[in-house]
């Protein structure tokens, strides 16, 4: 026997649905938000090292 | 009459039922105890970085009470204060319960060691595989002493944020965990003096089952004494100050004259007035390991303006 097109169940289950969709959505905008962090943090962290090394280099050259 | 009519039943698991799972009030003191061991830590950490790996911390913290909800379904299903938990009530099929629990854990301790070190995932592991195995499995079931040894698993995350901030352990750390590892017995068995017939009930072995509520008392006023010098103690280290002190001492006298009180009562008089310094006590105990992290807080954030601290 099909599935109606709306059944009873789907109603009831909306709401831990609804819960479980945006709870991955939060996840994946958490991670996200990390990964840029993450990636800022590691240019900032990249960054000074050439810049002390080119400074120095000027300043001894 | 459809397919589905096998599963048309009113007791069908709504999303709040697996939140249920994850023991919000206790992730709650996770939280916080977590945080605070994070911020008062001497290295900066960035603020995203500390919310994520606080919001890990938690997550592994719920996924070890959705593993103690699997394993403890038989007891809970017997106690008052727990049978209507979801695995208990039916809501939640034990299976769910379990997968539930150790896919958060893995999720918990994985993201912890993206976010912030390994060596914190590796402590958040040890924490979760402690309080499901250690004591849920093992202690809980065996001995009076489950409490007091299970106790660490909840004295761990102030361990655990500082060690996210510093990758490491040290003496405030310790001291941290100390405060909440002695001051469990006495919160639990202050609860186990008025909530006595469902341990019973459970044959879960609690002090007050296997030693009576005479041995129990004494053993409260023991522990807020051995308590007292290390909750006390954290003033003089680098993360306490006379704020902390302060707070401290007054909290730790008022916790010693509870136990006191309760070491000097008779059993016919709490069963007379309904437990009431019980209560008390155990209420009390919760304001008090509030307080002493609070203070902590306080110093770490009155430290920039130079008020803080030593």
């Amino acid at each position: 026997m099909a599935f109606r097109p709306e059944h009873e169940l789907h109603r009831r289950r909306f709401g831990r649905n609804l819960g479980l969709g945006l709870v991955l959505a939060a996840f994946v905008a958490l991670v996200f938000g990390l990964t840029i962090v993450k990636i800022t943090n590691l240019d900032h962290a990249e960054g000074a090292p050439p810049s002390v090394t080119h400074t120095t280099a000027r300043v001894t050259g | 009459m459809s397919d589905l009519s096998a599963l048309d039943h009113n007791r069908e698991a709504g999303f709040g039922d697996y939140v249920a799972l994850l023991k919000p009030r206790v992730m709650s003191l996770v939280v916080f105890t977590a945080a605070v061991g994070l911020l008062v830590a001497p290295v900066g950490v960035h603020p995203y970085v500390a919310f994520t790996a606080i919001l890990f911390i938690a997550l592994g913290g719920g996924a070890s009470g959705a593993l103690n909800m699997w394993y403890d379904a038989d007891i809970d299903a017997v106690m008052r204060r727990t049978k209507s938990r979801p695995v208990p009530s039916g809501r939640v099929a034990p299976s769910e319960a379990l997968g539930l629990g150790l896919a958060l854990s893995g999720i918990s301790v994985l993201m912890l060691g993206l976010a912030a070190n390994w060596f914190a995932a590796a402590f958040l592991a040890f924490t979760i595989f402690f309080y499901a195995v250690v004591y849920t499995m093992w202690l809980k079931r065996s001995t009076p002493q489950n409490i007091v040894i299970g106790g660490a698993a909840g004295a761990f995350p102030p361990m655990i944020g500082w060690a996210v901030a510093t990758g490491g352990i040290s003496v405030e750390s310790v001291l941290m965990f100390l405060l909440i590892f002695l001051w469990t017995p006495p919160h639990f068995w202050a609860l186990a003096l008025f909530m006595n017939n469902d341990y019973t009930a459970a044959k879960v072995p609690m002090l007050t089952v296997t030693h009576g509520r005479r041995t129990t008392r004494a053993h409260i006023l023991a522990y807020t004494l051995i308590l007292a010098p290390f909750a006390v103690g954290t003033a003089f280290t680098s993360i306490g100050g006379p704020i902390y002190l302060a707070v401290s001492i007054v909290l730790n006298a008022l916790f010693i004259r509870g136990g006191w009180k309760l070491w000097r009562r008779a059993e016919s008089a709490a069963e007379a007035d309904g437990y009431r310094a019980e209560k008390q006590v155990f209420r009390f105990s919760l304001l008090y390991l509030f307080l002493h992290f609070g203070a902590l807080l306080a110093e770490a954030a009155l430290r920039p303006w130079g008020l803080g601290g030593w």
